[in-house]
Parts: C-alpha cells; structure tokens; sequence
C-alpha cells in the first residue's frame, strides 16, 4: 500500500475489500474478483511457510477434505476437481495433509525448499494392510 | 414497522433523564444498547418503553456490561444505523476502552452522560470525574446545566456526530440527580419539527452497503497509526466548531433558546469570574448578579463544549478580566484541576494574563452553595486589589477540617 499523508484517505479505521462496486460475490471466482490493494488477498503470506504441502493428482480422489479444511482457504478446487495450492497464501500447517482419505496420501508435507518434481518421482508406494 | 407520534405539551415537566429519553424518541434511535446504572437509568428505560410502547421504530439491546453497551453501539453505528446510549461513573469507566474505538472508528454514536463520581469510595452522586475521564476519548463532550438543556444539546449531538464531515461520536453530560433527577418547566419540539432538524440518518461505509464491502476496526501500526491519530485531532480542532456553531445557529432559529460554544454571563465589563461547567453555572449567575449589587464586577463563564476544547473562545470571553477562578469538580489526582491547566494555557500568551486560580469543589455530589461562591468572588477582588494572586493557586472548598491548599 502506498504511504499516504495523514489527509489522503478515507476516514476511520475502515479499509474496502474491493475497488468499485461488487455484484454476485458468492458466485464470482476468486480470480474475478477486483480485489483492492488493502484486502489480504492480493498480499502474499508465502514467507511465513517453512514446510509446504506438495499435490500428487495422480491419487487424489477429489473428496474435497483438503478443500472443507483449509483454514486459509488455499486448496484450489474447481467443478469439485482438486487443482492446486494457493501457494500465496498457505501457511505450511498441514491440515490437508492430515485429512486426505487416499492411501498413499495425495498431499504431504515437504521442506519448502524441496524440489517439487524429485519429491513427485519418489512419493511413498501404497501401505500395505497387515494381516 | 410503523410507529406513533406522542402530542407534547409545550412546556413539559420533565427531568434531565426523561427529557434525554424523549429526545432519543424524537431522533427515532434505531440500535440503543445499554447496561443502565444510576443516575442515567431513566434514561434507556425510557427509549425500552417507547420502543415497548410504538412510539419508536428501533432495536433495544440487552447487554452484559457498559463494555458490550458501547461494542453493541459500535457495531451498529458501523452496520450503519442511528445509535445512542446513556451511562453514568463507573459505567462510563468500563466503557472507555470502547470510547476509543468508536470515535477512532469515526462512528457517531450519542452517549448521554449523567455525571456522577467514581469511586472509591463508592458514590451515586454528581461530579464531573467521569466526564474528565473522557476527555481525551476524541469525543465530542457537549455540557448541559438544566433538563431543557439535555434536551436540546441531545439534538446538536446527532446533528453534528452524523455530518459527514465530523463523523465523531458525541457525549451530551448532564449531571447526576441536581439535572438528571430534577423536574423543571421543559419547552418542546413537536416530533416532526425535532426530526426535521436532524433529519433522516444517512449512512457512510456501513457495513450493511453489500454492493461496497468495509472491513471496520483494522489494525494498524507504526507506519498508520499516526496518521489515523492526526486526521481525527486535526477534525476535532478544525471541523466540530463550525459545524456546533451552524447547528446553535440553526436550532436559535427553530426554538428562540441561543447557545454558545462558551456561555458568558455578566461579562461584558467583568472583573472578576467563575468559570465552571454543569449546574454550578446556574448557581453562579445568581450569586453574580448579587455581588454585582455589593460593587464588585462579577461574571460567569459556562463551558458549553469541553471537546473540543474552545480554546480561542474562551480567550475571547475572558478578553479584561482582571481575575478568574476555574473550578473543577473532579478530583485532581496530583495535578492542578484538568480545567484550570487548559484555561491557563488558553491565557498564558495573551496580553492581559489574569490572575488565574483554581478551586476543587463538589466532588461526591457536596453541594456548592451560594456562600461559597460569595467568599470566591471576594477572593478573586481581594487578587484584582492586591495585583497578584493572594491565595494558593489550588483550594478546595466545602471539605471538612483543616483548610487545604496547594501550590
């Protein structure tokens, strides 16, 4: 945000989410919206990440628990499709991995520099059940 | 909802508390929340049994304390709605971490404010140390000596709060039980003529605004606060005054009663005066215009608005006077009276500095009675005489036991 003088904003400690007016918010994906500089969402959280989740579609059975849990609303689904991670704005906590249902799990955790293509080649073989 | 209109005499019999209540009436209130305590009870009770009663169209929250009072107005000032409450001392004190947030918020709410005394010892009596206890809220702290008072400054309150140039919350003081508990002759609005000169509340980033969504009450810190700080005192010092003045103007017009930003009486060829606030105005006029009989050149100045505080005003008003008594009626905590440091630094780069001295008085609910104020006056001649101030510059008057003095 830019540094204005103390006259060169609205008054009260009140920030808009959006520039200009909004219609149909609930229906608007996220990459429609006119999100103002002022809303969290054009501002990158990344840095605060020190283990990031990596995505193996090749499990995923699109359950939507990674999506349900997010707290921070950073697992990209469209037409109920698992797509990705909102790498902007999640923080590592792990929750997705946690409640993924698939065996091997389609989400884990890795150090936040891990290559995500080495760490795709090496993902864990399925468990076998113990008899 | 529909609601309906009461018939009003023109002169009512009403005390502070019912005549603020129906002025909440008249501005058709839409959010009260409120935690009564005494000696402002009457008045939530009294917009509960409009509301109870269809004379008004609006929501009467129920709370937990004065802090969720205050948190109930914030939040429906931001939803957007005209909103007030009411409170008194130790109310008043659980509610000044919210104090901040409203008017940092820029929400108009209207507070009415029965002053009365904090403890300890505990007290249901007028004093002023709540209304000092808020005045550096960033509120807007408007002064009433009588019930017709309450009544009308209730109406300057909404006014002025809800300009969108001002966007400040408001307190209307009164005091506890010599105004709030008083009944006396009170002249009225009709309800159409008291709405008309508030008119409709018009909504500024509320939160009720789906089409624009607001985010109120962000965080900021070192590289916003200041700003946000800078902006609310530069409207306090820059925007209130006209704005209160516009409104005086305009309400003169309407109803004949004049008010001023500073109260003066007796002061065109002054000697000597008593500037006070609250009741006390009306018992020094009196005694005034009876030391005026005796020779001595007696006045009176009324702080009408503490915040902002008028500072050029009362320069103006105390244009050659000789010599000035400032009383606080709160207890000062270690330091000259609140009043008496800011009237002294209103007067210290002036040409004709007056002798200035400050009393403590009718903490508690003590009554100032007219002998008080008649040894006051003959102290402040016996300065003008002397040419400088003879007493100490701090004494308390009508306390028990020995003489106390300071400075």
């Amino acid at each position: 945000m830019q540094n204005n003088g103390w006259d060169e904003f609205e008054i009260g400690a009140m920030l808009r989410s959006f520039d200009g007016e909004v219609k149909d918010l609930a229906t608007t994906l996220q990459e429609d919206r006119n999100y103002s500089k002022s809303n969290s969402f054009t501002a990158s959280v990344a840095d605060w990440r020190i283990e990031k989740p990596v995505f193996n579609k090749d499990f995923c059975i699109d359950c939507q628990f990674c999506w349900i849990y997010c707290p921070d609303i950073s697992i990209i689904s469209r037409d109920k499709k698992m797509i990705g991670i909102d790498m902007d704005h999640c923080k590592g906590c792990g929750i997705c991995v946690e409640v993924c249902p698939t065996n091997p799990k389609s989400l884990l955790m890795f150090p936040e520099q891990a290559d995500e293509e080495t760490e795709l080649a090496g993902w864990p073989e399925k468990d076998k059940e113990e008899k | 909802m529909a609601f309906d209109k009461m018939e009003l005499r023109e002169t009512e019999v009403w005390d502070g508390n019912f005549a603020a209540a129906q002025a909440l009436r008249q501005a058709q209130v839409d959010v009260v929340a409120a935690y009564p305590i005494t000696p402002s009870t009457p008045i939530v009770e009294g917009y509960a049994k409009f509301l109870a009663d269809g004379y008004v169209e609006g929501e009467f929250v129920m709370v937990e304390s004065e802090h969720a009072a205050m948190s109930g107005c914030i939040g429906a000032a931001a939803a957007g709605g005209r909103v007030a409450t009411a409170t008194s001392s130790q109310g008043f004190a659980l509610m000044v971490e919210t104090l901040y947030q409203a008017s940092g918020m820029r929400l108009p709410i209207v507070l009415n404010v029965v002053n009365r005394a904090l403890a300890a010892p505990l007290n249901v009596n007028g004093d002023h140390s709540d209304m000092y206890l808020g005045r550096d809220s960033g509120w807007i702290q408007l002064d009433a000596y009588s019930p017709q008072e309450a009544y009308d400054l209730n109406f300057i309150a909404f006014r002025v709060s809800e300009d969108h140039d001002v966007r400040l919350p408001a307190m209307v003081h009164q005091d506890g039980f010599m105004t709030s508990h008083t009944a006396q002759g009170v002249k009225t609005l009709d309800d159409d003529t008291a709405y008309g000169f508030i008119g409709d509340y018009k909504p500024m980033n509320d939160m009720l605004d789906f089409d624009h969504p607001v985010t109120h009450g962000v965080q900021t810190e070192e590289d916003w606060h200041f700003e946000h700080k800078a902006r609310q005192h530069n409207d306090l010092m820059t925007k209130v005054f006209p704005k209160i003045q516009s409104a005086f103007d305009d309400f003169e017009k309407l109803t004949g009663r004049k008010y001023n930003i500073v109260e003066s009486y007796d002061m065109d060829d002054a000697d000597v005066t008593v500037i006070c606030m609250g009741t006390s105005v009306e018992t020094a006029r009196e005694v005034a215009k009876e030391m005026r009989a005796k020779g001595i050149k007696a006045g009176v100045v009324g702080i009408r608005v503490f915040r902002p505080f008028p500072f050029e005003q009362i320069k103006e008003a105390l244009k050659g006077v000789k010599a000035i008594a400032v009383l606080d009626r709160s207890a000062p905590g270690g330091t000259p009276g609140a009043m008496f440091n800011e009237i002294a630094g209103a007067l210290y780069n002036t040409e004709d500095r007056a002798l200035l001295s400050g009393y403590i008085y009718g903490l508690g609910g003590r009554d100032l009675t007219k002998a008080h104020l008649v040894d006051l006056y003959t102290e402040l001649q016996a300065n003008v005489d002397a040419g400088k101030v003879t007493t100490p510059l701090q004494q308390f008057i009508g306390v028990r036991g020995p003489k106390l003095a300071f400075l």
